[in-house]
């Protein structure tokens, strides 16, 4: 494996000078895209993820559908300019392919697809800016978009990343650190439920440090919940002033 | 026992009540709780708890007065668009009081593709191929042979009737028929009807500006002023 051109952790702080159980800054604004019947755009640092979702609206093409529940279609995106030094190819690459499949997945427990019987809702995930961690801040976009659009979820997914740098678990991984460090676990959970959507992992982990990644992403997600309420509060406050007058 | 507090903002998966509490609206029961599905409010009234959602497509519900397009004339009936995710159906039998001959009488006598008709929600049940049935055996209901059609969110269809219908009173001043759909689109017919594009436009407003205080007022008040235009351009 190549070495990393800085040091990834030094005196107990990583290259970006985070602590290793500290989040990078989290920005998030609901109802983004006017066009779209629910939105988000969600910053973990420099990684910026807008989700846009469509629908519940009528299944085409038809065979598609299903007569007791719903299909939710998710696309996650790079948008060419995304990434830091070589355009990235827009056509869907096979990573990008296969991590819709897994966004899918992560957010299909939360929705309650059989509310929606022959029908489809269309999930738009465009990372506009790549730093790491692209998939998990994607799947707290595509929840939060997913709220905003009134379609009936369970809870919301919040997604976060926990690493492995020089045997250390580091929370929400960036570009380097994803690249250089021993491995990476990306986890979708649900706060209310306390459930797991979404567990991979990559790299070499002992079960103590599997254990401890865990705890560390459980603590991560619910920081990201905070916010995602937060977020989700400043928009509707306006609306729920206007109820209140009826 | 509730964990809420009325008009508190309610997010998807929060704890609104105990299993023996009574709650409307979209929540789900999860180990003896009921948990919302949905960002919404949370009203108390006097036999239990509601939330009521902030966004969203039209959810049908029976008893609903909707006004809806036909989009096709199958054989027995007519499919109808009311803008939610699924299509409704109006049968013959709900439509016409009197007994018609299918093998002879084509449907597209009485109502075709493009058609307007205020209905009412006869039955909602999902498993359904259609899982809305509409019917025209009602009082106030039937196909629509002129009149404007107004579209608005679903959600914003309480502010147009107001509270205890003040709105809606507010807008009768003007003389002319109206009739709110629950989803979300209103259709409203005047003598004159050049009336029929001020209220479209006010209708319009009330979507806009419907956070804003003092919304019945101002709509009162541009009633009064239109009417005021109208009468000197007569004279």
């Amino acid at each position: 494996m190549k070495k990393s051109p800085v040091p990834l952790l030094q005196n107990g702080l990583r290259a970006d000078g985070r602590a290793p159980d500290q989040m990078r800054e989290i920005n998030i604004a609901v109802g983004v895209v006017s066009n779209a019947d629910g939105s988000a755009m969600v910053s973990y640092g420099l990684t910026t993820a807008v989700a846009a979702v469509y629908g519940p609206r009528e299944a085409h093409p038809r065979h598609l559908a299903l007569p007791d529940r719903g299909i939710m279609r998710v696309r996650y995106h790079m948008a060419p300019f995304s990434t830091k030094d070589e355009r990235k190819s827009p056509t869907p690459s096979r990573r990008e392919i296969e991590i819709s499949k897994v966004l899918r997945e992560a957010l299909e427990p939360a929705v309650v697809l059989e509310q929606y019987p022959r029908s489809r809702i269309d999930v738009f995930i465009e990372i506009l800016q790549a730093d790491g961690s692209t998939r998990v801040a994607s799947l707290t976009a595509a929840s939060l978009a997913l709220a905003d659009a009134g379609i009936y979820m369970r809870d919301l997914v919040v997604g976060v990343s926990v690493g492995l740098v020089e045997n250390t678990v580091v929370l929400d991984l960036n570009g380097l650190e994803d690249q250089y460090g021993e491995g990476d676990l990306p986890v979708g959970y649900m706060p209310n439920l306390k459930r797991f959507t979404l567990l991979q992992l990559d790299g070499a982990w002992s079960r103590e440090k599997f254990l401890e990644a865990i705890g560390l992403a459980v603590k991560g997600a619910e920081y990201v919940y905070q916010k995602a309420r937060d977020a989700l509060k400043n928009r509707y406050m306006s609306i729920a002033e206007e109820i209140h007058g009826r | 026992m509730y964990f809420v507090t009325p008009r508190q903002l309610i997010f998807p998966g929060d704890v609104v009540a105990t299993a023996d509490s009574k709650v409307e609206g979209p929540v789900y029961l999860d180990n003896g709780r009921y948990r919302s599905l949905v960002v919404g409010l949370v009203e108390f009234r006097d036999d239990g708890v509601v939330i009521v959602p902030l966004e969203g497509v039209y959810r049908p519900k029976k008893g609903d007065l909707v006004v809806g397009y036909v989009t096709d004339v199958l054989a027995t009936g007519w499919e109808v668009d009311l803008r939610s995710f699924m299509p409704a159906y109006l049968p013959v039998s709900e439509a016409l009081h009197k007994h018609v001959d299918l093998e002879t009488t084509p449907l597209t006598t009485f109502l075709n593709i493009g058609d307007v008709v205020v209905a009412k929600v006869k039955d909602v049940d999902l498993t359904d191929e259609y899982p809305i049935i509409l019917t025209l055996k009602e009082e106030r209901v039937g196909k629509v042979e002129s009149g404007t059609v107004v579209e608005i969110a679903p959600v914003k269809v309480p502010r147009v009737i107001g509270k205890k219908g003040s709105m809606l009173n507010t807008l009768m001043e003007l003389g002319c028929d109206i009739v709110v759909g629950q989803n979300g689109r209103v259709w409203a017919r005047c003598k004159d009807p050049r009336d029929e594009v001020f209220l479209a436009s006010l209708i319009k407003k009330i979507e806009v500006e419907s956070h804003v205080m003092g919304l019945t007022d101002r709509v009162k008040a541009e009633i009064e002023n239109y009417k005021k235009t109208k009468q000197q351009a007569a004279v």
